[in-house]
């Protein structure tokens, strides 16, 4: 698979003393076309400082970041390299722009130059993926935390960029729509390959990427598939994280004395094995 | 005694245009103090709006609010008093940040209502402690720092006027694991020691499990019920239809059961969870 985003040695400071405490210290990242990525982090460790380094809003101090084979400090290539990655913010209210809401998530799509009426499907179709379609005529100000946090989304989606990075988009949902965001966005990226990375605090969410990265105090801290990451319960724990649920409960079981798998991650997993336990208890 | 009461609470926002809407309708309901309450309900249910005329942040469209036995808008020259004794932490705290550092932004509230110096120092500094905020942060500006932070920022803003309702609309959104954890753990602290009224917005029905006594669930701008957690939990099934899915522990046991498993599906925390399987293995091997 190619890279579409790479990050080498870089190197980030807010502050430019050059005593001042790195935020993004030497971390080297290389994500390839394709990839579902979680990036875990306690708060402050940097992880919307990282995102904000994919489409160039932030420059690194040493050391390098590539999109789509193009350097970001290269200011000819800005607009290139904001179409190739999308980004969906933490407050969705830095994001919204227009006074309508099909006007907002239409808004990239008429300077990029769309024809009418492929940006009319396309609005229709990310308003409808978000559950959205029915408050396209409605001002964005007057909508609620989630469904605004809906709208941001929605207008990424439009975009088609090859790559979404995605900070905390469901923060603010109820427990349907972030099961609905995530279903859109594995759409996004099983039927269109598009690249997807996602901030979270929600470790179920992770549990269902394909990988998760972890990032403590500016450092990348574990990088593997979920199962792996989240088999480091007491390590995880220490840096201000969890695991899902189901997880720490076969961790709990084990500890009990129960011989239980270890590594599960999903909800049919765990039932599964659950099933096998109680299944034996009664017959043997 | 009565904390907050409504009555026949509605509110219409852009009345008389096409896009009205009735986001609260027809809720009353009254809250015991010292009751620790969590809201529930879909996105858009109308949690927010109603949580916003507890304080007087929004004017009824009709009904009427009261504080203890007082209406809210019988004198309009009282309003301020009752900023004080309903703090409320907005759902995105960043508006609610304005001081040129975190230590002006937390004592703004304290400062406000009149308290010296010497006190809304302990003030703030004891709400930022609550909070998990450090001392080297208190210096910095509020627009320096991390999602989390400036959301632990706002809790202790409001935290430090030591209201006699505190309302929190969704508080933990963007806070790591541990934070959550950590200031879920203190607030339920601070409802034990101080016996004041808290009413915690959230999507995780596992914090509300954990914290909360009572639960008032939303449901398209109306209220749907307002009763003891375990009652309003034991209704799953509308919860879910309401797109209020249970948490993963909870969904996982509930699988058990259709298959046939004898187990008591209304376990909403790893530890009740836990305790349950262990009971139906040692139940298990008695039965032989
Ligand atoms: N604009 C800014 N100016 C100065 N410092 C900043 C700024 N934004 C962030 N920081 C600091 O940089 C560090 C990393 O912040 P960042 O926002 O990347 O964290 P994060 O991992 O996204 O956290 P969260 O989970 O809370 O969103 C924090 O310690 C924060 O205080
Ligand atoms: N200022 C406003 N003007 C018009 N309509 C509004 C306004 N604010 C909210 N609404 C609408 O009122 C309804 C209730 O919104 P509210 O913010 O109370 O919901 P909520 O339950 O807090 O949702 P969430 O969980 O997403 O925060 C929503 O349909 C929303 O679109
Ligand atoms: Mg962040
Ligand atoms: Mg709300």
């Amino acid at each position: 698979m190619d890279t579409i985003m790479e990050a080498t040695k870089v190197s980030f400071s807010y502050d430019e003393a050059p005593e001042a405490p790195l935020v993004l210290d030497d971390i080297s990242l290389t994500v390839r076309q394709g990839e579902f990525l979680a990036v875990l982090g306690h708060n402050g460790s940097g992880k919307s400082t990282l995102a904000k380094h994919f489409n160039a809003i932030l420059l690194p101090q040493k050391g390098r970041v590539v999109v789509g084979g193009m350097d970001t400090a290269d200011e000819e290539k800005l607009y290139d390299i904001r179409q190739t990655v999308g980004m969906v913010f933490q407050n969705p209210d830095n994001q919204i722009v227009a006074t309508i809401v099909e006007e907002d998530v239409a808004f990239a799509l008429e300077n990029m130059g769309v024809p009418p009426a492929e940006i009319r499907r396309r609005v229709d179709d990310a308003l409808r993926s978000v559950g959205m379609y029915e408050y396209r005529e409605h001002a964005p100000h007057q909508l609620s935390g989630g469904q605004k946090q809906r709208i941001a989304i929605a207008g990424i989606i439009a975009m088609r960029p090859r790559c979404i990075v995605l900070d905390e988009p469901t923060a603010m949902l109820d427990p349907r729509g972030r099961a609905e965001v995530m279903k859109t966005l594995r759409e996004l990226n099983r039927e269109h390959g598009i690249t997807i990375a996602l901030i979270t605090h929600y470790m179920d969410e992770a549990a269902q990427c394909d990988r998760v990265v972890v990032v403590d105090r500016g450092k990348l801290l574990m990088d593997g598939l979920p199962r792996e990451v989240f088999s480091r319960v007491e390590e995880l724990k220490a840096v201000g994280l969890d695991v899902p649920q189901v997880t720490e409960l076969m961790h709990s079981l084990r500890r009990a004395g129960l011989p239980v798998r270890e590594d599960i991650i999903t909800e049919e997993e765990c039932a599964e094995e659950l099933c096998r336990l109680l299944g034996k208890g009664g017959t043997a | 005694m009565t904390a907050i009461r409504t009555e026949h609470l509605t509110h219409t926002y852009s009345p008389n245009t096409p896009f009205q809407k009735v986001a609260v309708e027809d809720v009353s309901i009254a809250i015991e103090e010292g009751e620790y309450v969590g809201v529930i309900g879909h996105t858009g249910s109308g949690k927010s709006t109603l949580i916003q005329h507890l304080n007087g942040l929004l004017a009824p469209t009709s009904g009427k609010v009261f504080i203890g036995e007082e209406d809210l808008w019988a004198d309009k020259a009282k309003l301020r008093s009752f900023r004080f004794a309903v703090g409320l932490v907005f759902q995105y705290p960043e508006y609610q940040l304005f001081g040129e550092t975190v230590y002006s932004d937390i004592a703004f509230g304290p400062t406000n209502m009149g308290l010296t110096p010497d006190e809304v120092d302990s003030r703030v500094r004891q709400a930022a402690r609550f909070v998990g905020l450090t001392e080297e942060k208190l210096q910095k500006s509020p627009f320096e720092l991390s999602g989390g932070q400036k959301r632990r920022v706002a809790i202790a803003g409001v935290l430090a006027m030591d209201p006699r309702v505190l309302i929190l609309d969704e508080p933990t959104a963007g806070l790591d694991p541990k934070g959550r954890d950590k200031i879920l753990g203190e607030i339920r602290e601070y409802h034990q020691e101080k016996k004041n009224t808290i009413l915690l917005v959230s999507h995780s029905m596992e914090d509300i499990a954990k914290n909360a006594t009572m639960a008032l669930v939303m449901n398209q701008a109306r209220l749907f019920c307002y009763d003891r957690v375990e009652e309003v939990f034991g209704r799953g099934e509308e919860l879910s239809r309401m797109g209020l899915a249970v948490p993963q522990v909870s969904r996982v046991f509930l699988s058990l059961a259709k298959r046939g498993i004898p187990i008591d599906p209304r376990v909403y925390t790893v530890e009740a969870a836990r305790d349950e399987i262990i009971r139906c293995v040692k139940e298990g091997r008695q039965g032989k």
